[in-house]
């Protein structure tokens, strides 16, 4: 089968309020491109993402789901990054032993002033996915694409 | 057997206890159920062999509930899951007299069904726990204890009650397995037979939520798996996904409070190993955050309530793990 040049991944990308959704919008004001694929979603602190929220991300058709946070140390309720530290290590570490590719998840630690951090991450993230390919093993197939 | 039951009807007498929680014959010698026994008159029916493997520090959720105290038996496992409960706040130490019981492993009819004994009508146990007669309309047949057991039995946590109010009986080493041999042979696969092998065990599903009305660790009063809010709520399952959805979500709902205890796998209608779920969580636990063993002791933080300065970063634990 011939590769699909037209691949264009789905990402979702959870950024908390307080650094990585800054970053990404200094990313924005300072002219850094990143792929559009990437779609962010605001949460108050990354470790407001529960482990559903990414099962349901990949069910509902995403290729890859990225979480953002403050630095470790930084997190503007104090702690909250370490605790989704932990549980994202968890849940990664589950979906790759039944069988998701390694790759498709991943944790970024993107301060407010990382702006560049910000987009060759996500540049970096999105070819990833697309040497991965279409997530075919956890889609629904009653949501369309 | 007998024992128990004279002091279970010592302590009803006296009034230290309201009722007793333990087992009574099933309709099948190798199936006795988990029941309340009120009177001395019922405790008659009162049972106590290898084929006891119900914990029952879960029904002590809503005996904490009732008036006086409830007499429960406790194998060694079982105690974990107790401290787990007390440590959550879901039982009550005060309601609860707990006699420590001994195990030498508990037997599971399903393996010796599958070493193609057919047509069984009963099964009795020889007093020393080593063998097993198996009286079936082919005739009689004799199985090794050993190999009878339950999978978790193999693996045994050890024959130290973690709490109880007294001790009654003796219990015996079982262990001739290592732990996380499984996961380490799913690990070591590649993700293609991952999936495959997750998919065929999973497929088997019938979302009968067995597993979470058994597990010591699901004693949620309000289930996520019980909302109509929820894709993967109790309904045939459309795809592939939606069966491994649930139990993803219900490992990782009990993911650092799971004693291992091995009750999912063991009420499985259809089989599936589900302790292979938890048990990879435990293995990443220990490797991770230092070994922890949930309901050891009803005080130490759970390592997902916990954190450390310098806790391994998510995608290094994927490739470490």
């Amino acid at each position: 089968m011939p590769m699909n040049e037209e691949f264009k991944p789905k990402i979702v990308a959870f950024c908390c309020n307080w650094c990585s959704y800054a970053g990404a919008d200094l990313a924005g004001s300072s002219r850094l491109a990143y792929p559009a694929d990437v779609k962010i979603i605001r949460v108050p602190c990354s470790c407001r993402v529960n482990p559903m929220f990414i099962l349901r991300a990949f069910e509902k058709g995403a290729d890859g789901v990225i979480i953002c946070g403050c630095h470790p140390g930084d997190c503007h309720y104090s702690t909250g990054n370490y605790y989704a530290r932990r549980r994202m290590a968890m849940l990664f570490s589950m979906l790759e032993y039944i069988g998701i590719e390694n790759g498709r998840t991943r944790v970024e630690w993107v301060s407010a002033a990382e702006g560049v951090k910000f987009s060759t991450t996500m540049n970096e993230f999105v070819s990833k996915i697309q040497s991965l390919g279409k997530n075919v093993r956890l889609g629904d197939i009653r949501c369309k694409n | 057997m007998q024992e128990l039951i004279n002091r279970a009807k010592e302590l009803l007498a006296d009034g230290t206890v309201a009722r007793v929680l333990g087992w009574r014959e099933g309709d099948m010698s190798y199936n006795p159920e988990v029941a309340y026994f009120n009177s001395a008159e019922e405790l008659d029916k009162f049972v106590y062999n290898g084929f006891c493997a119900a914990n029952l520090s879960k029904y002590m959720i809503e005996a904490s509930k009732l008036e006086g105290k409830t007499l429960v038996f406790l194998k060694p496992c079982d105690t974990y899951s107790f401290n787990q409960l007390l440590k959550e706040h879901r039982v009550d130490r005060e309601k609860a007299y707990i006699i420590g019981v001994g195990c030498c492993g508990k037997l599971n009819v399903e393996a010796i069904k599958a070493m193609g004994i057919k047509g069984i009508q009963s099964i009795e146990i020889d007093d020393a726990c080593e063998t097993l007669t198996v009286k079936t309309i082919y005739g009689d047949k004799t199985v090794a204890y050993k190999d009878a057991m339950l999978e978790r039995c193999h693996v045994c946590k050890g024959k130290e009650h973690m709490v109880y109010d007294e001790l009654m009986g003796e219990s015996r080493d079982t262990v001739d397995a290592e732990r996380f041999a499984e996961v380490e042979k799913i690990e070591a696969m590649s993700p293609a037979e991952k999936f495959a092998f997750f998919q065929a065990e999973l497929s088997k599903c019938i979302r009968c939520n067995a597993c979470r009305n058994v597990c010591p660790a699901c004693s949620c009063r309000k289930c996520v798996f019980d909302s109509n809010k929820f894709d993967s709520a109790q309904k045939a399952n459309v795809d592939s996904f939606e069966e491994k959805m649930f139990h993803i979500i219900r490992a990782f709902h009990v993911a650092g409070r799971c004693t291992d205890c091995g009750e999912c796998s063991r009420v499985c209608p259809q089989g599936i190993p589900l302790h292979l779920f938890n048990r990879k969580f435990i293995k990443d636990i220990n490797k991770f955050y230092g070994e922890f063993k949930a309901g050891e002791d009803a005080e130490t933080k759970g390592p997902l309530t916990n954190f450390t300065f310098d806790d391994v970063e998510p995608c290094d634990a994927v490739e470490r793990g």
